[in-house]
């Protein structure tokens, strides 16, 4: 009888079980065929040849791996690391990392900023920082370069303020891009950062200052330990889409400063090289894979210590 | 001074941190100063972008009589309302199917895959479904909006499954079981009880993905075809022209309704903060 009852349950939890999975699928066939599956199509194409006006041929060819990283001289043939290539993967990431960086330093203290408000108040402080969050990147992005054009804001109330002459160039350079991304994704950093921060107990910080702890020293020993997780996601959160950036270095860098983003679309579009466009995607994925590799270790072994 | 302003004068702060409030009252003016600019001078009557000329709805008129612009209005449209019915269905679906349930095999593969969209750069999912859809039209020579409102459709997914997910988690299973025992159908029960207390959580996860689907560019940008402009595509194409305060008008009706959207989203979900 017993036995019975056991394989009863057996059966019912797989009956559940089915039913599970029958609910999710249609979600999951729709993210199979526009989201997920295509991306395998991508690692295909990044095999192919090149066809003439876009597109492909159906012939293997290693050739678009090999020009992500080398360049082929069109004279003597000789082979060299690729240049363009390379210092735009470089520009991206160390774009990414300051725009990371820079969004970490305004977007803590926010963050702490908020989570120490009031009950009541805070929610409205939330609502300030969650706003901009779901407005359009692209309107976004557009506002930043009203602002720092050099018929600009800026400039002009500078230069009707006598403070300069003529108008500083802000546009189409590195730190423009920079300044826009930082604008664009800092309510990511925020958000994270909140999360966690809502949850610390500030006994712990009493606990610290009974002991004769400095602001700092509660800072840096008390809190930044335990809000580690937030900081990382947010950081995360920060740095993959940065990385993937392709709206903002093209408004804000105009034709010159590219970023990877900007280099997978020109493949597509002037470059004609599908294969090589698929290549970079794939690379650009890599990187963002380990990005989100790296944030799970660390958060794991943070688990793993608050569990001993 | 400005935290003598906003930090309660007390005599021991146990949260008071020197200097982070004034950057955290700096980022907040940073955040807002230049949409609102942005905003200002769509009101601008001169046709410079940053010369204030008085005050007029000129380009409000104008962009609202330029056919491109209705056009691309009337699409994005229709492109974000089909989307979000799209993925709030299945993200219900899917929803209902991995909470309150005991830990089954293949539910972490759920979740990875529901929250891909998220973690994968917009731009590679766009060349992706570029590559993608353009042997799908090979096949079947089908050139309509059905490949934009299936790419929406599932890069909302994510939006919509979350605050689902979300309100799920907030309820127990006593009434359906309580009406279980008073033998209502497995149909009834979702029907009269799980369907009414999961509506506001259904709401917030559409309104999300219609948000989400009406501000996309990149994706739309590689997906449309020619002449399938949407409002945020044909502005990243009057970007690379002459600018006139007409973007700054669409800008502002665009933020407008992400704003409204937004709040009542938040209004709808605010017990959970």
């Amino acid at each position: 009888m017993a036995r019975k009852l056991s394989e009863m349950e057996a059966e019912r939890i797989k009956r559940k079980n089915r039913a599970n999975w029958l609910l999710s699928m249609p979600a999951i066939l729709l993210l199979l065929f526009a989201a997920s599956g295509p991306l395998l199509i991508v690692i295909v194409y990044s095999f192919l040849t090149p066809g003439n006006y876009g597109g492909i041929l159906w012939e293997f060819s290693g050739e678009a791996w090999f020009k992500v990283l080398f360049a082929q001289d069109i004279f003597d043939d000789t082979i060299s690391l690729s240049d363009a290539h390379l210092s735009i993967f470089w520009r991206s990431v160390q774009l990414s990392f300051l725009t990371t960086l820079i969004c970490l330093i305004l977007g803590f203290p926010t963050a702490y900023f908020i989570a120490t408000r009031p009950p009541k108040t805070r929610n409205i402080w939330l609502f300030l920082i969650t706003i901009p969050f779901w407005t359009n990147l692209l309107i976004r992005t557009f506002a930043i370069l009203e602002l720092i054009r050099n018929k600009g804001v800026i400039n002009n109330s500078l230069i009707s303020l006598g403070i300069i002459n003529e108008p500083i160039n802000m546009l189409y350079t590195d730190m423009a891009i920079v300044i826009g991304m930082t604008y664009v994704y800092l309510p990511l950093m925020v958000l994270p950062i909140y999360a966690a921060m809502e949850r610390f107990d500030f006994r712990y910080v009493e606990a610290g200052f009974d002991l004769y702890a400095s602001r700092f020293k509660v800072m840096r020993r008390i809190i930044l330990p335990i809000i580690k997780p937030g900081v990382i996601a947010g950081s995360i959160l920060v740095f993959v889409p940065s990385l993937g950036a392709y709206v903002t270095p093209r408004i804000l860098g105009g034709g010159k400063n590219l970023m990877i983003g900007n280099l997978i679309e020109l493949q597509f579009g002037q470059g004609k090289n599908w294969p090589l466009g698929a290549a970079l995607a794939v690379t650009m994925l890599l990187i963002v894979l380990l990005a989100l590799i790296f944030y799970m270790r660390i958060s794991q072994r943070s688990e793993q210590k608050d569990a001993q | 001074m400005l935290n003598r302003l906003f930090w309660k004068k007390r005599e021991f702060s146990v949260t008071y941190q020197f200097g982070f409030a004034t950057i955290a009252l700096i980022c907040f003016f940073a955040l807002y100063a230049p949409i609102s600019t942005l905003v200002f001078y769509s009101f601008n009557a001169g046709n410079n972008l940053m010369l204030w000329e008085g005050f007029s709805f000129q380009w409000y008129v104008e962009a609202s009589k330029n056919e491109l612009v209705q056009e691309a209005a009337i699409r994005s449209l229709i492109i974000a309302v089909c989307a979000s019915l799209i993925s709030t269905l299945v993200a219900t679906m899917a929803a209902l199917g991995t909470t309150r349930t005991a830990p089954f095999k293949g539910q972490k593969l759920i979740f990875i895959m529901i929250n891909q969209p998220l973690m994968v750069p917009e731009i590679v999912t766009a060349v992706a479904l570029l590559i993608f859809f353009a042997i799908i039209k090979t096949f079947t020579n089908y050139y309509g909006l059905g490949y934009l409102i299936t790419a929406h459709a599932a890069f909302c997914v994510p939006f919509a499954y979350l605050p689902i997910k979300a309100r799920l988690d907030g309820m127990d299973l006593s009434m359906e079981t309580a009406a279980g025992d008073l033998y209502a159908t497995p149909f009834v029960v979702f029907r009269r009880i799980t369907l009414p207390l999961l509506w506001p959580g259904i709401l917030a996860g559409a309104m999300l993905s219609f948000v989400i689907s009406l501000d996309d560019v990149i994706i739309t940008e590689f997906v449309k075809t020619a002449g399938q402009d949407t409002l945020p595509t044909y502005m990243l194409g009057q970007l690379r022209r002459v600018i006139t305060p007409e973007i700054n008008a669409i800008s502002s009706v665009l933020l407008a309704v992400s704003l409204v959207v937004v709040t009542i989203f938040f209004l709808f979900t605010r017990k959970r903060y």
